[in-house]
């Protein structure tokens, strides 16, 4: 099947590369077609490894608190943010206190709204159905990629989805390994799968840095999120980070 | 330990997954679908500009800040291989080698 889908690949851009090339010297147009997708899975697939020892944490926790295979894998597949699943099966007890999952898994999502509407110098110049298709998809780790990818100047619009397929499977994947493992699965710590997220931040902040112009909004966003953290539950302080820095930004745009 | 169990759906679990999964969704395209439908100034598309960055470091700053000496050298690597090679595979395999290294270590 891969051998397949890259010969078939292969003469596509045989038969429509010059066309494509064309196009490229318009620097609005954001591409969204086949080759964005596997760029962003391949790119994709080392994360999603380290992703996937979550994977394997989520679904011991889930069996631990009687989630059954089928119910684990599905809120996998459908919800995809990791921290909010693993916070909900915390949570999770006889009878299910639902209000208290559903808010707590808001107010972890929250950040996600912040990510998207950074996608938007790119993800405006594609259809609805593209953009909030591909929304779906998102999380910390291909989001941060696809950040990287738009900032070196790739102008792959369906990077976010190829990127986000990968995280998908590995995630839903490692779901239902570490759900019938049940408590034979050891600590991913012990791995250093716990440090892949911190490791993917690190190297896009890396890529981000653009010289003295950063440093205050990084400043102000590093100061307020830290203080946030140490003050409020679950994960505000993200939200609270980016948001004094882009208000910071919009105050002192002028001078 | 693979029998009926395995497959079985609760309508209540399954009724919370189904709201999460809406809450989520709602979540990661609330922020485009609002920037999408607000009149963008030179003043707002400054502050979204430095969104992406903010962000990194408002995820790192307290994560780093709960580590220890493994996690900022584990770090420290990441960054410096990262401005060596601009390989960001490189840079993740030093970072999770590096943090089972030195949390050996230290």
């Amino acid at each position: 099947m891969q051998g397949d889908s890259e010969s078939s690949d292969r003469e596509l851009t045989a038969a429509s590369g010059d066309d494509g090339r064309a196009e490229t010297p318009n620097s609005d147009r954001v591409t969204f077609d086949r080759r964005g997708v596997r760029a962003g899975f391949l790119t994709c697939v080392p994360v999603a490894i380290g992703v996937a020892g979550y994977g394997v944490a989520f679904g011991v926790l889930a069996s631990q608190v009687g989630l059954s295979v089928a119910e684990a894998a599905l809120m996998s597949a459908l919800v995809v943010a990791g921290a909010s699943q693993i916070v909900a099966v915390e949570l999770w007890a006889n009878p299910v206190p639902v209000t208290a999952i559903l808010v707590t898994t808001f107010a972890i999502n929250l950040r996600y709204s912040l990510m998207g509407a950074a996608l938007q110098p790119w993800f405006r110049r594609l259809s609805a159905p593209k953009a909030y298709g591909s929304l779906f998809f998102m999380a910390d780790e291909n989001w941060a990629l696809t950040m990287r990818d738009f900032r070196a100047g790739n102008r792959r619009g369906a990077f976010l989805l190829g990127s986000g397929i990968a995280i998908w499977t590995f995630w839903v994947g490692s779901t239902i390994v570490g759900t019938l493992a049940g408590g034979t699965v050891g600590n991913p710590a012990q791995y250093g799968f716990d440090f892949v997220l911190a490791a993917v931040f690190v190297a896009l902040a890396a890529e981000l840095w653009e010289g003295r112009s950063t440093l205050v909004p990084w400043v102000i966003s590093l100061g307020t999120a830290v203080t946030a953290a140490e003050l409020l539950p679950g994960r505000w302080y993200i939200l609270l980070g980016g948001f004094a820095a882009a208000l910071v930004e919009v105050i002192r745009h002028d001078r | 330990m693979i029998g009926d169990g395995a497959l079985s759906l609760d309508p209540v679990a399954v009724g919370v997954i189904l709201a999460m999964a809406v809450i989520t969704y709602a979540t990661k395209t609330g922020g485009l679908w609002l920037v999408n439908r607000i009149e963008m100034s030179d003043r707002l598309e400054a502050g979204l500009s430095v969104l992406p960055g903010a962000i990194v470091i408002a995820i790192l700053g307290p994560e780093l800040a709960a580590g220890g000496p493994a996690e900022w050298g584990a770090a420290a690597l990441v960054l410096a291989v990262m401005w060596r090679t601009e390989s960001i595979l490189l840079a993740l395999g030093t970072g999770v080698v590096s943090v089972v290294v030195l949390r050996g270590v230290l």
